[in-house]
């Protein structure tokens, strides 16, 4: 039997399944409810967390910005998402004329699902995994790509060019950025030798990927911040250019769940960054108590999403010529050859027996001096073509 | 009694049939694209049921991920296709419908013929990791794979390489940007 407070989740299973099955039901059938009652639980959880993800990230941001946000409903303010919910949730839904019915409103459901479905493989504790697949960092791959679909479905079929351009940015966003994001997630897949997330999280307990690989944590981090097309890549929803981008055309609850499904997505990214980079639910005394785990995690994704949040605070939004730059002659090669590193690192540490904190850390620094030495060469031709260009003209 | 994966097996077989013939049958491109997505997401549950989670992924992450959405971003761009009902028969429909039935009848009489497909589900010879390692080995062994597995990698990237010159503007040099 199970201690209650050693791992009170496992605790509460096994005990539904013995009170299922003294029911008299099927133990596959039992197993399949769990299945369905775990997914129910979590995804609602991840829903309400929102409520105070928003409210965080209004109070987090007016205070950069030297104000001092929602503080009216509620102690500090707190209930007031609730109060926003209930307005959006009064609000009339209104289609456009000329809009492609069954798209547009699946486009919704399907962004919010993508990013929930995110939550099914980040293992919360121990001995808390929603679902234990062996190809979790694919999985999350796959699913994350869905998020794009929503988003590109939503632009189409609203009938409306802005959210048309607005779909168009989107993709332009989020499958090019997708490319040194795999990159970057193949880092912790190698140090770790699995591509299941428990097993990742199990090979930092020495010591996490972060200071194994730090270039590949900053990739993963800039390049998912795109995927989300949170400040400073939110081109997709430029107010200034394009109104509100995709989802110029929804109300009321509908422009919720885009809502609630970014804001969710930027503390999704956050807690992949902790799981894959920064140890997930690590942490001392965890063995003994699995459920501190949770707290781990809770601590280190705040932190993760602190940082998200004071990026949007403070950079401005970039211009879709520099986004695709800054991508493809950046981001992507460092990533290629960060890649390239670790894995000649890691060979080298087992074959000359040095240490591997030593070897990965020495690779990522002499990374980081070809890259600065590649950009000041860079930053070099262009000036002298700008002054050639100058003179001549 | 059906037991729960078949019964998940027959409403995913329903749905992805369904789908593949409204991919066919629609006369909107965009929705074709739709429907098409379904379809291969039907193909993916399959795979989950043959204990082959691998492969789902996979085949989430390369039809639906790269390829729809390629299909659906080539049909925005085509905007007189996005507005158009595009008539959806051929004159010579019957044609293609027997060519389909011949096609459809062969498969089935080649299929009850196979003696492992008659049973029930093959075990596996390994454990699902242990398969999967040996589809990565096999990949890079001399012995096995290394060949078509090189081809293919060639071949992707003659085709990147390529579609990197397509795109390549015809007059270089003339107005650059400095700051780019």
């Amino acid at each position: 039997m199970i201690d209650v407070l050693k791992d009170p989740i496992a605790w509460i299973g096994d005990l539904l399944r013995t009170w299922l099955i003294g029911f008299g039901l099927l133990p596959e059938f039992v197993t399949f409810l769990l299945q369905l009652l775990t997914a129910l639980i979590l995804a609602t959880a991840v829903l309400l967390l929102t409520f105070l993800l928003i409210w965080g990230e209004r109070k987090v941001i007016a205070r950069i910005q030297d104000r001092l946000g929602p503080n009216r409903v509620g102690p500090f303010g707190v209930f007031q998402t609730v109060a926003d919910l209930l307005k959006l949730v009064t609000k009339e839904l209104i289609t456009p004329t000329g809009a492609d019915l069954v798209p547009y409103n699946l486009a919704p459901l399907i962004t919010v699902m993508s990013v929930v479905g995110l939550w099914a493989v980040l293992p919360l504790a121990p001995t808390v995994l929603p679902a234990d697949i062996n190809v979790g960092v694919l999985y999350i791959i796959s699913i994350g790509a869905i998020g794009t679909l929503g988003i590109l479905l939503a632009g189409l079929s609203s009938n409306n060019k802005y959210a048309l351009l607005g779909a168009f940015r989107t993709v332009a966003l989020m499958v090019s950025y997708s490319v040194p994001m795999v990159l970057a997630l193949l880092v912790p897949v190698l140090l770790s030798g699995s591509m299941g997330m428990q097993t990742i999280v199990e090979a930092q307990r020495p010591i996490p990927f972060v200071l194994l690989a730090p270039v590949a944590a900053i990739i993963f981090f800039i390049s998912s911040l795109a995927e989300v097309g949170r400040a400073p890549f939110d081109l997709l929803e430029a107010d200034s250019e394009i109104v509100a981008g995709y989802n110029i055309e929804y109300s009321g609850l509908k422009f919720g769940m885009f809502f609630v499904a970014e804001f969710l997505h930027a503390f999704t990214i956050s807690a992949l960054t902790a799981t894959l980079f920064l140890g997930g639910w690590s942490g001392p005394w965890v063995d003994l108590y699995p459920i501190l785990g949770m707290l781990y995690f809770s601590i280190k994704t705040s932190i993760v999403y602190f940082v998200v949040i004071w990026i949007r605070g403070s950079f401005p939004r970039i211009r879709i010529d520099q986004m695709n730059s800054l991508n493809w002659k950046f981001i992507t090669p460092v990533a290629l050859f960060g890649l390239v590193f670790t894995a000649i690192a890691e060979k080298l540490a087992i074959q000359l027996g040095l240490g591997r904190l030593i070897t990965h850390l020495g690779a990522n620094a002499l990374l980081i001096v070809l890259t600065l030495v590649a950009l000041g060469l860079y930053a070099r031709a262009a000036r002298t073509k700008f002054e050639s260009a100058a003179e001549a003209g | 009694m059906l037991s729960l994966l078949q019964i998940a097996f027959l409403v995913a077989a329903f749905l992805t049939i369904v789908s593949a013939i409204m991919v066919v049958s629609t006369p909107s491109m965009v929705h074709a694209a739709l429907w098409l997505i379904l379809t291969l997401a039907g193909v993916a549950v399959f795979f989950v049921l043959l204990n082959a989670g691998f492969l789902a992924v996979v085949q989430i992450a390369v039809y639906i991920d790269a390829i729809a959405i390629m299909i659906i971003i080539v049909v925005m761009l085509t905007q007189e296709a996005t507005r158009q009902r595009i008539r959806q028969v051929s004159k010579t429909w019957w044609g293609a419908a027997i060519a389909a039935l011949i096609l459809f009848a062969g498969l089935i009489a080649l299929f009850t013929q196979t003696p492992a497909l008659a049973v029930d589900a093959p075990t596996l010879a390994m454990s699902q990791e242990a398969l999967l390692e040996d589809l990565g080995t096999a990949l890079v062994d001399v012995n096995r794979y290394i060949i078509p597995f090189e081809v293919a990698s060639v071949l992707l990237l003659a085709a990147l390489i390529g579609s990197i010159m397509v795109a390549w503007p015809l007059v270089r040099g003339k107005d650059e940007e400095v700051d780019a």
